[in-house]
């Protein structure tokens, strides 16, 4: 179909949802423990949950991705968040649920969800 | 629209392809399948990344990990450890050793000379984007300097940024583009064209084909743009059948901007029409040439017509016509965008912007790099080319192929542009740049050139058909140990005929390789016309193997190498060769481990 150049502009707003990937995105980066010992304890789930939500929620300048392990395997799965400023905030044991809570108020809401982030 | 969590972008130019990218890329969709991945992971192919010696390339985003040689076995550890669970796979991963510090350091690819020292304009989308989806193209700000060029811009306008701009052809002869313009614009006609030079024939230059593998987009929009400043609603892109992906994939972007409504009639609702075709070359170099090139496109035989009349006033069908390089339009729609001012602040006084250099030859990063005008001879190999492989010494280069020249030592930190290269006998041509070492003799580099110059002359004039053959036999007699006295200066005389009198720049521009040799390394003539004596050790004729008694063990592992059995003697005690029947192929000398065989 013959496209205006409005056409074009909201093709140029949609895909670049999906190459900026490769120009590295600005938004916060959700980083999941993906090695053995993470997956045994269901990484794989919570980081499908946290690709569903950020689909859900739109939120297109927002990476997910994986990380190894890093020597608390007992504490698995362990999810960092990465704020575009670059601060680290690192959550243990979490689950499908923690995940979306964490999304709703730490990447949404920009507030820490402290109690995730120790074993209390 | 999806999300997509990781993308696994891999190399589908014809360097990568023929290193079976296409497998890597099968095994990818079975492996992502298999792990549940295939909706959180995209497979995007490309066009070329420029480091074809490391290819297969493939890089996984958003780590941007630049993955080397990787073969279809790799991936299902790709898959697993990279895109599952996170863990990069060390052993695959680009890196080169810097060994200018104290320590050495082993570097990642973004950190390599290769790509830092590189600044990518007409390379900026290949290897970025899928070149088979237009939205891609349009997501990097494509099709909007059409967009601007026919909503805000009068054709005199356009003009004058490119004439500002700077930019020359890069087809070879450097002729302003802007200016070319403007003639065809002057021209009187009821119709015109506008044609891009796609024919790439000069050995060893592949950036018209990765720029048409990895971004064809471009160079529609850039044609479009062409056509609107000129008065054009009609265009061919004449690109060699020896291209397959090239052609296909430029197709399919015909196809998809004709979908669009971008090529067409009425184009962004602005009376403006513009339809594009694709001509297919036969593989004849001469039709690189640019009224041979039209010639062939009218469906004649290719062979050039005596110029002036100019195809700005008279070309395709005899109506005025625009015909740009590649590479040449790939700069267009970025100079409209960003400005002429931001184009010509790089490069030298006379030569603005970059260049795109296909490195081939005694080079170890083979591929193809793009850099500023003025980037010195010795960065594009030492620093992004990575040097001569085995520690070998640089000689020479060779840049624009059989009509250009070559450039020795004592030039390496020659700023690289237009005017330099001429000035030192050589020219810029297209950017074919091969690197040659110590070992290959200037006289059978001069040969080669000249008989693929007798290959592909067309033979309309007598001047190239009989001159070069002429040319090419003394060459082959002088690399045979039968050159005579006389035979550099008979040289010398045909190539001041042929330079003045060939009908075509095919004839006229031929002798370059054989003066830029004599200018630069006459000697290596002279040791083999008059001394018999080859001193690069290239030219098989000169040549002669030996065994040296002292050093031989008597292992008898050459003569077991050696293919035609010219080697024999007692174990234990020296062998020998016979020279009757040996053919110099060498393997004797790489199989000892004694240094016992030289070449003589
Ligand atoms: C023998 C010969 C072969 C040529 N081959 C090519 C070629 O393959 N590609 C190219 O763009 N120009 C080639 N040229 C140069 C063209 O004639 C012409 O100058 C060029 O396409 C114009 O485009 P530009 O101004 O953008 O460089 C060749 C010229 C000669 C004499």
């Amino acid at each position: 179909m013959k496209k205006t150049a409005a056409d074009l502009e909201q093709i140029r707003k949609e895909t670049l949802k999906n190459v900026e990937l490769r120009t590295g995105k600005d938004g916060y980066k959700i980083i999941v423990g993906m090695a053995t010992c993470g997956i045994a304890a269901g990484a794989r789930d919570v980081f499908k949950e946290a690709i569903e939500k950020v689909i859900e929620k739109d939120l297109d300048s927002v990476t997910v991705g994986q990380m190894g392990c890093i020597g608390l395997c007992s504490m698995e799965p362990i999810v960092e968040v990465i704020s575009p400023s670059g601060e680290k905030t690192r959550y243990i044991k979490v689950n499908k649920e923690k995940i979306d809570n964490i999304i709703t108020s730490h990447i949404i809401d920009g507030n820490v969800v402290s109690e995730y982030t120790s074993e209390s | 629209m999806a999300y997509y969590r990781s993308q696994v972008l891999i190399c589908a130019g014809t360097g990568c392809h023929s290193n079976k990218s296409n497998e890597i890329i099968e095994r990818f969709n079975e492996e992502l399948k298999k792990h549940g991945l295939e909706d959180e992971v995209q497979i995007v192919t490309t066009g070329c990344f420029g480091l074809c010696a490391a290819g297969p390339i493939v890089v996984i985003y958003p780590e941007d990990t630049f993955y080397s040689k990787v073969k279809a076995d790799d991936v299902p550890e790709l898959v697993e450890e990279h895109l599952l669970k996170g863990r990069e796979v060390e052993r695959l991963i680009f890196t080169t050793e810097d060994d200018s510090g104290d320590e050495p350091k082993t570097l990642k690819f973004v950190d390599t000379d290769f790509h830092k020292k590189q600044r990518r304009v007409a390379l900026q989308n290949c290897g970025r984007i899928n070149p088979e989806d237009i939205d891609e193209y349009i997501a990097f700000d494509g099709y909007k300097a059409l967009e601007k060029v026919l909503t805000s811009m009068t054709p005199e306008d356009v003009i004058n940024v490119m004439k500002e701009s700077g930019l020359r052809g890069r087809g070879g002869a450097g002729f302003p583009t802007g200016v070319k313009w403007s003639f065809a614009q002057a021209a009187k006609g009821d119709k015109k064209y506008v044609a891009c030079n796609a024919d790439e024939g000069d050995p060893g230059a592949f950036m018209d084909r990765s720029i048409l593998e990895g971004d064809p987009h471009s160079v529609i929009e850039a044609m479009a743009i062409a056509a609107y400043a000129i008065g054009a609603d009609e265009g061919f892109i004449y690109v060699r059948a020896e291209y397959p992906i090239a052609v296909r994939r430029f197709q399919i972007a015909i196809d998809q901007a004709r979908e669009y409504g971008l090529l067409g009639e009425n184009i962004f609702d602005t009376g403006f029409n513009f339809n594009l075709n694709i001509r297919l070359g036969a593989g004849a170099f001469v039709c690189g040439e640019e009224t041979a090139l039209m010639n062939s496109i009218e469906g004649k035989r290719g062979e050039p017509r005596p110029r002036p009349p100019f195809p700005a006033n008279k070309g395709i069908f005899d109506k005025p016509t625009v015909l740009n390089n590649v590479e040449t339009y790939a700069n267009v729609p970025k100079i409209i965008l960003n400005g002429a001012e931001w184009f010509n602040s790089v490069g030298t006084e006379k030569s603005k912007g970059t260049k795109v250099f296909a490195l081939g030859g005694k080079i170890n990063n083979v591929g193809l790099v793009e850099v500023p005008m003025g980037t010195t001879l010795r960065e594009v190999i030492y620093d992004i080319g990575g040097g001569i492989p085995d520690d070998k010494k640089f000689k020479a280069a060779q840049t624009g192929g059989p009509s250009g020249g070559c450039i020795p030592t004592e030039h390496l930190d020659l700023p690289m542009d237009y005017e330099s290269l001429m000035s030192i006998g050589s020219m810029m041509g297209s950017g074919g740049l091969i690197v040659m070492d110590e070992t290959d003799c200037m006289v059978d580099v001069a040969r080669f050139f000249m008989d693929f110059i007798v290959d592909e002359s067309c033979g309309k004039c007598p001047t190239c058909r009989i001159g070069t053959k002429r040319m090419l036999e003394i060459l082959e007699r002088i690399c045979e140990g039968k050159g005579e006295d006389g035979d550099i200066e008979k040289l010398e005389e045909l190539a001041k005929t042929l330079k003045s009198s060939a009908l075509c720049g095919l004839g006229q521009t031929a002798p370059n390789p054989v003066l830029s040799t004599l200018q630069y390394f006459r000697d290596e003539y002279e040791a083999h016309i008059y001394e018999k004596r080859c001193p690069a050790g290239a030219c098989k004729k000169l040549l002669s193997y030996e065994i040296v008694a002292d050093k031989c063990m008597g292992c008898s592992a050459c003569a077991k190498q050696c293919p035609v059995s010219a080697i024999e003697g007692e174990i234990r005690s020296p062998f020998t060769i016979d020279k009757e029947k040996c053919i110099k192929c060498g393997a004797c000398m790489d199989t000892c481990r004694f240094n016992a065989i030289i070449k003589a």
